[in-house]
């Protein structure tokens, strides 16, 4: 049972009235722009065209695995400078800043029903710091000996010596530069981000009424704060490891016959620092999908998100155990063994907090009216894939299964399920949801059919029979999959086919980009709240939003972000922002 | 109707997959069917769980999708439901979590008989040293290793001189006997992987690594390294021979101490650093002094 709340206990908090920064000219109001809302915009095209950086990569690798040898241009060096460029741009420079820096920035101040975010002038810094990271990664394919292929994970010493691409060249030092400028940036976003939904909420938007989307991303920010410290640290070591001989991650080496000078270092201090950041960076991904597949969920099958106090308290706990799992990417890298009791058991621990957002996931489909909008289908996917990929986890989780299938092509398979594919579907989905908000016109829906049919399924038969050539024990990051015993000549179709779906669903986002593009102008026009939404973002009296949000009176929040199909009430939805008694509203207290 | 359809579909199909397609493990070739065991223990759970959560799905499309008239339930929550699920998956971890960890304690509790071996790799091949007549392995150090002595064995250690030192070629192995394992890099991170043995560590250089098992057939075994070690990670192979008793004794008769090959008469014959040959092939410039050991 809940307790029932009276429509008018607004809390007396005043928030008073920002001074907002007011552009003069097109340049501050397009391009040094300090409202969030522009801000993100930028950040998601940034990332956008960075991630297809990525993607074409990701097809370049697919070639040589699935046609090996065919490819002369992909020598074992070029390989590796494209898995170690892919799989950094998708985490860091697309996934993170997609998430934080373009959804963060777009719903924060629209949904807590701020006027913009509480350090306006630091928010465009972000963005520019940012695209400086972008552009210094970028530089590094231009630079002599191309850019690092150490793997995304950059372990020391190979990171910074001969063998490796880019060890001794430019390439390492460009990408360690990078994300040090990256995580500066993100932290005047991320404080922003923080301060805003703390302070900047308007009158009656207590913490227990903000929508899901907004606890997701708002939790991921705060790790990503605690985390990237950890990276950050890291990066400058490897810097001065590289460039000024220091020893930190560099013990006593003989390298190709000659003895280096370094002596002492400890390699696997970087990882455990790697990974004290890379663990919750997988949750800063997920998080935020978290929070707005629920809220599509709700929407769309227009019913209250089931379990609201639990799916926020779940959010926390998965936020708070996620910094004390790390070590579960290093079972066996050598550290204590009995190290593995305990990051096996917390690491499983967190998949009660986990399921239990499952289940109120699936719980919320039951007994609703579900429309089958193009955002509900990729919430359907998402939860396919993510239930998929999160089990998986409880294999590599468990430290004793994950000897045999560690550094194998499983282990490629459950996190781009889990990490890749999951938190994307969600942004397809939350971008189908929210382009009628940004631009006032919706998608063409018969492209987002086809869209998404094309990347959901293309992509879980990329993924699912990948999983099993890991089981045979074919390694991850190999070059060549020749002259090798266990490698049988049917896994070598089942690569070739993988390849060629690969090219499939990515030529599928060709096709969504050209939507994106297209419906600008071509759209059908939306209106304010075509999805009728409860939501503040879908209450403004101007579509897109002008510059402060709200017009001259901010709205006042009379009731929690979920009051789908109230019994009694006229339509089946009641916005967030409507004040009146229309049934005992039954929102947790 | 299509997504009821597909949904459904999925599960079918991944069971079916699971179930037919020719891609699975390796037939084991070490004690640690522990492992599997536990595999396929986690297959069994996570294949309920996945199954019933998405067919759960199908059946909500199927049945509350929006038709005229329609309207949802409003319920925000269900205590007692939300408890029961809660149990449940606590239950289902547990499940796994026992099994995992009873077999990881027998994969970190080396038994007191197993016989030491040496795994010692380098950009991007494995040498391997076993005991000599005292069963002591002697002392090493990266700051030993020179061309004559490539894999760092302390020169003054009397435990080392009769250490067997099996240089860039195959290992061999008795059938039926504990091995340690011990794993030691000169250079970057490697791993020690045999996807029949089912086990694999990384070793790190400045570090002795190590884990155990015992072979349980004779035959012929890939080792993979499987962690990036650079660019020749994918050529580097290795080959460990389990054989019975007298074939191992016969091939141990043949190999030759540490003191043998650091005797005078060997000491021209050095080869080149091996990581050179294969890094010409490759291209790389093996030769370019680092900037670092000029300062």
């Amino acid at each position: 049972m809940v307790d029932v709340t009276p429509a008018d206990a607004v809390p007396p908090a005043e928030v008073g009235e920002v001074e907002l920064y007011h552009p003069h000219s097109w340049w501050t109001k397009y391009v040094f722009s300090q409202d969030a809302k522009v801000i993100a915009v930028q950040y998601s095209a940034t990332a956008t065209a960075i991630g297809l950086v990525a993607l074409v990569l990701s097809w370049l690798m697919r070639l040589q695995l699935g046609f090996p040898g065919t490819f002369d241009f992909i020598t074992p060096e070029a390989y590796y400078q494209f898995i170690t460029m892919h799989g950094m741009i998708m985490v860091i420079y697309l996934l993170t800043a997609l998430f934080l820096g373009g959804f963060g920035n777009y719903l924060i101040p629209l949904m807590v029903g701020a006027r913009d975010m509480v350090f306006p002038y630091v928010n465009m810094l972000s963005y520019w710091v940012y695209l400086l990271a972008v552009l210094v990664l970028v530089s590094s394919f231009f630079a002599p000996g191309g850019p690092t292929g150490a793997g995304w994970t950059l372990y020391p010493p190979q990171a910074i010596m001969t063998g490796t691409p880019g060890g001794q060249d430019w390439g390492i030092i460009l990408m360690l530069s990078s994300l040090i400028l990256f995580i500066i940036g993100f932290t005047m976003g991320g404080l922003n981000y923080v301060v805003t939904v703390l302070q900047g909420r308007t009158r009656g938007m207590t913490l227990m009424r903000l929508p899901l989307t907004v606890w997701g991303i708002f939790t991921a920010t705060v790790m990503a704060l605690l985390a990237f410290p950890a990276l950050f640290v890291a990066c400058v070591m490897m810097l001065l490891d590289r460039v000024l001989g220091t020893s930190f991650f560099m013990p006593a080496i003989v390298e190709m016959g000659t003895q280096l000078q370094h002596n002492g270092g400890s390699p696997i201090l970087f990882q455990h620092l790697f990974w004290f950041f890379g663990h919750p960076e997988v949750y800063i991904v997920a998080l935020p999908a978290f929070g707005i597949v629920s809220d599509l969920i709700s929407t769309h099958a227009r019913k209250n998100i089931f379990g609201y106090r639990m799916m926020v308290w779940a959010i926390i706990a998965i936020g708070a155990l996620s910094f004390v799992v790390w070590a579960h990417h290093m079972y066996v890298s050598g550290m204590h063994p009995y190290f593995g009791f305990f990051f096996a058991t917390t690491t499983l621990i967190i998949a009660v907090p986990t399921a239990i957002k499952v289940y109120n996931w699936v719980l919320t489909l039951w007994r609703g009216d579900i429309h089958l909008t193009i955002p509900m289908l990729f919430a359907l996917a998402f939860i396919v894939t993510f239930v998929n990929g999160g089990l998986t986890g409880l294999f590599l989780g468990n430290v004793v299964v994950d000897v045999p299938l560690s550094d194998t092509m499983f282990v490629v398979a459950h996190f781009h399920m889990v990490m890749g594919v999951a938190p994307i579907l969600v942004i397809f989905g939350a971008i189908y949801h929210w382009y009628p908000k940004v631009t006032g016109r919706m998608l063409d829906e018969t492209l987002g059919k086809f869209h998404f049919w094309v990347t959901f399924l293309g992509a879980y038969l990329i993924f699912f029979p990948m999983h099993y050539l890991g089981l045979m024990g074919i390694p991850r990051r190999y070059a060549e999959l020749t002259d090798m015993t266990i490698m049988t000549e049917s896994a070598h179709h089942l690569n070739s086919f993988i390849s060629i779906m690969a090219f499939i669903v990515g030529f599928a986002q060709m096709v969504f980009l050209f939507n994106l593009i297209w419906s600008i102008r071509h759209g059908r026009e939306a209106g304010g709240n075509p999805w009728r939404a409860t939501t503040l973002e879908w209450q403004t009296p101007e579509t897109p939003p002008a510059h402060g949000n709200f017009g001259k009176e901010l709205p006042i929040v009379y009731r929690w972000a979920y009051d789908y199909s109230v019994p009694g009430a006229k339509e089946d939805f009641i916005p967030q922002n409507v004040p009146g008694d229309f049934a005992p509203s039954r929102e947790p207290a | 109707m299509a997504v009821v359809l597909v949904l459904v579909l999925i599960v079918v199909g991944s069971v079916l997959f699971h179930l037919l397609s020719p891609w699975w493990w390796t037939p084991i070739a070490s004690n640690w069917d522990y492992i599997d065991n536990t595999i396929i223990i986690s297959f069994w759970i996570t294949g309920i769980v996945f199954a019933a959560v998405v067919l759960f799905m199908a059946y909500c499309v199927f049945r509350f999708r929006h038709r005229e008239g329609n309207r949802a339930v409003y319920e925000p929550e269900n205590k007692r439901l939300e408890s029961w699920l809660m149990i449940v998956t606590a239950v289902g971890v547990t499940a796994l979590l026992v099994p995992g960890l009873f077999v990881w304690s027998r994969f970190v509790t080396v038994p007191s008989d197993a016989t030491e071996v040496e795994v010692v790799a380098q950009q991007w091949q494995w040498s391997f040293r076993l005991p000599g007549k005292d069963g002591k392995l002697g002392t090493s150090d990266t700051r030993d290793v020179t061309a004559d002595n490539p894999l760092g064995v302390a020169p003054k250690d009397p435990n080392g001189q009769d250490d067997v030192l099996v240089e860039a070629a195959d290992l061999h192995l008795p059938i039926g006997k504990p091995i340690k394992v011990l794993l030691r890099s000169i250079d970057v991170l490697h791993d020690f992987y045999i996807p029949e043995f089912r086990a694999k560590m990384d070793m790190i250089p400045g570090s002795v690594t190590y884990f155990w098992f015992t072979p349980t057939r004779t035959g012929t075994f890939q080792v993979l390294c499987a962690e990036l070690c650079g660019q020749g990670h994918p050529l580097m192979h290795g080959v460990v021979v389990v054989d019975t008793e007298q074939d191992y004794l016969a091939w141990l008769g043949q190999q030759q101490t540490f003191a043998q090959l650091s005797a005078p008469q060997q000491s021209g014959s050095a080869n080149q650093p091996p990581g050179k040959i294969i890094a010409s092939n490759l291209g790389v410039a093996a030769n370019s002094k680092l900037s670092r050991s000029a300062q």
